[in-house]
């Protein structure tokens, strides 16, 4: 698209002072937000994902916290922006939908009066109208009787349901940047897919860019533009869906796409997984961060590998693993045409 | 399945059983609507107990507001004026109201002294029901007061935390340091001889105002605590996070988020503020501090009977039943609201 990011992230670092030490919950993440792209993050749980995305919104300003990099908006710089220029920004240009619908909505409040006031909040609209608007919002996230439910209380509604409203909230002002923390994962697999249909034909019908932060790749699949594969804070590899998934550069998204069942393969014995655990954010390994899980690991993954373009012709697919191209082709492939973490040459024979 | 759950269940189950059945279908009739208000409406409505008693509370109620119907045309007196030297006739023999030594008369069961007169000669049943009327506006006045201050105590408390918690906790905690009744007759002595001068408000030691005040004041502590508390838990709650999210600042979200939150708390705290507020106003009305004689009270009645209560003890007996029967009504009843909001609820006052 001609018109440049609408979201410009570099070098966005957070990081807490907490008893066991200075918590870099976020390192180093660069990265350019187009509209009507959906820009998914993965990573498992605990490598800062949530923290990266609230942060854009400036939810994470906690006494105890620290900033570093930019993040600019139109002309506007989050990071550093004060909190009543935030509090505009927040609900009408950049909005959220979080992953727990069944606590997100404020139990005593009818769903109708809560879209109503943010709706109010941020566009002087009569009530009459601010009804109307909400019950065409409701409609349109695929609420059957949305007339009716505008009145309805929360514990009245399905978790289904709730997110719906949930996702309607977020909409009601027209925000061009949807920030959707693990939206499905509080849901049950059939709601999932309807969930995540919606969020996608939104985005074709209003043009927001949507940041979608999860660690279910299937889900990446179904709906993202590009991925964003998060680690122990640091973004390791970056590229649109189909590099991502069919050519992976780093190990660690090996593992990932390793660990996943999938109905277009026999099914193994046993599921793979990336043995170990991500390391505490406190107390991460000098150099790469995954290295102490990673059986390809060598003398230089003690230096910090930069976020770069690695292959060739692909300015757009960076990672952040030294081993050769070439390399990394031939060890990903756990049989063939099967990525998966797999073993370090020599080890496999042992 | 209903005869087979009659057979099965005792009874008490059965009926809880058919009426949650009930419950569902009168649900299922409407898509949306069924507030929490409602539903806890309606499980009030469904505790006999507790409606019985909010019913004897309305009637003293509405006896007090009838006082002055009774004084002028039952009783034909004032609840201030004496009849020391007077006479009545019951049962056609002339009486003195108060004997030569100093005796009153009881309860004639008839329209002029219908409970018997006080040592200087005035209605019992007049100053009862005005007595009423002052000790119920007490009441009712000072838990107004008492819950609209800790209601903003707990939420700025809670809200806020850090340093603004700590101010407004403290200051509490000193309210809360010293036995009620202490501390309220320490202030009403202090205020009702000197009054009480707030910049440009000036309020006279007789006034009622001192009392309602004190008692407000005193409480606060007891409901402010509790409040702070679920804002505290509230304000870590997703949905507190979500509306921060869509741009609403820290006062929208106290009022708007948190505070209808509260509400059910509120609610159920209210029945039992104003029974305790009655009873302290006793209490100081009794010691001499609260409602200043001669304008009557239930508590400075039962602390003038007390005196004689071997010569006229319905002095201090009709007073303290109808105290008895007040504070009762409200509990019973307040403990009613707050099943029919929340069952598990554990709200309760000390007296």
């Amino acid at each position: 698209m001609s018109s440049g990011p609408l979201l410009t992230v570099r070098d966005l670092g957070v990081s807490f002072t907490a008893e066991e030490g200075v918590v870099r919950a976020v390192d180093g993440v660069t990265f350019d937000l187009l509209p009507g792209e959906v820009l998914a993050v993965v990573g498992e749980s605990g490598c800062g994902k949530s923290v990266m995305a609230m942060t854009l919104m400036g939810l994470t300003r906690f006494p105890n916290a620290r900033f570093e990099g930019t993040a600019h908006y139109k002309g506007l710089e989050l990071i550093d922006a004060g909190e009543e220029e935030l509090r505009r920004i927040r609900g009408a240009e950049i909005a959220m939908i979080f992953q727990d619908p069944m606590s997100s909505l404020n139990p005593v409040m009818r769903v109708g009066e809560q879209i109503i006031e943010q709706i109010q909040a941020h566009e002087g609209v009569p009530a009459t109208e601010a009804r109307e608007r909400v019950a065409q919002l409701l409609d349109r996230v695929g609420i059957p009787r949305a007339r009716d439910r505008v009145d309805a209380y929360p514990f009245e509604l399905s978790g289904g349901m709730r997110q719906r409203v949930m996702i309607a909230l977020a909409l009601s002002c027209g925000p061009s940047v949807l920030i959707a923390d693990e939206p499905t994962t509080a849901l049950d697999v059939t709601i999932q897919a309807q969930i995540l249909h919606q969020i996608q034909s939104l985005r074709d019908e209003t043009g927001a860019a949507v940041i979608l932060v999860t660690h279910d790749l299937g889900v990446v699949a179904e709906i993202a533009d590009r991925i964003a594969v998060m680690y122990a804070g640091r973004i390791v590899e970056q590229g649109t869906v189909n590099a991502i998934f069919y050519d992976p550069q780093h190990p660690y998204t090996w593992g990932l796409l390793g660990s996943i069942t999938r109905v277009d393969r026999a099914r193994p014995e046993r599921l793979p997984a990336i043995a170990g655990l991500p390391p505490s954010l406190a107390d991460r390994p000098e150099g790469c961060h995954f290295r102490p899980r990673c059986p390809h690991e060598f003398d230089r993954c003690r230096d910090v590998p930069p976020l770069v373009a690695r292959i060739d012709g692909d300015d757009d697919h960076l990672d952040r693993c030294w081993l050769p191209v070439e390399e990394k082709r031939e060890r990903r492939e756990v049989r063939p045409g099967e990525i998966g973490l797999g073993r370090k040459p020599g080890a496999a024979a042992a | 399945m209903e005869e087979r759950l009659d057979s099965v269940l005792p009874e008490g189950v059965e009926t809880a059983v058919r009426s949650d059945a009930l419950e569902e279908t009168a649900e299922r009739e409407h898509v949306a609507g069924v507030g929490p208000w409602r539903l806890a409406a309606r499980r009030l409505r469904r505790d006999r107990i507790a409606m019985g008693f909010g019913m004897v509370f309305l009637v003293l109620v509405v006896i007090c507001l009838a006082a002055p119907t009774w004084a002028t045309d039952v009783a034909h007196t004032g609840p201030l004026k004496n009849h020391l030297t007077d006479t009545v006739v019951v049962d056609g023999e002339r009486k003195d109201v108060v004997s030569l030594d100093g005796v009153p008369i009881g309860p004639t069961w008839q329209g002029e002294f219908f409970l018997g007169a006080d040592t200087n000669g005035r209605d019992t049943a007049v100053r009862l029901l005005y007595g009423g009327r002052n000790s119920l506006e007490i009441g009712v006045l000072a838990a107004l007061i008492t819950t609209v201050l800790a209601v903003w105590a707990g939420l700025l408390a809670g809200y806020a935390r850090g340093f603004t918690d700590a101010v407004i906790s403290r200051s509490l905690d000193v309210i809360w340091a010293y036995p009620v009744a202490l501390l309220a007759i320490a202030l009403g002595t202090a205020l009702s001889l000197q009054g009480l001068q707030i910049g440009p408000i000036e309020i006279s030691g007789e006034s009622k105002l001192i009392p309602i005040l004190i008692i407000a004041v005193v409480y606060v502590p007891y409901m402010a605590r509790p409040l702070r508390g679920q804002v505290l838990a509230l304000r870590e709650r997703d949905f507190v996070e979500a509306a921060r999210a869509q741009g609403a600042g820290p006062v929208r979200i106290m009022l708007t988020e948190i505070l209808p939150n509260l509400s059910s708390t509120i609610v159920v705290f209210f029945p039992l503020m104003v029974a305790n507020a009655i009873l302290l106003e006793a209490a100081l009305g009794f010691l001499g501090v609260g409602v200043r004689a001669p304008e009557p009270s239930w508590g400075n009645m039962i602390g003038d009977g007390v005196k004689h209560i071997l010569t006229g003890p319905h002095l201090a007996i009709v007073p303290g039943i109808m105290l008895v029967a007040t504070v009762l009504a409200l509990n019973v009843f307040g403990d009613g609201v707050r099943d029919a909001f929340d069952p598990r609820a554990r709200i309760h006052l000390e007296h």
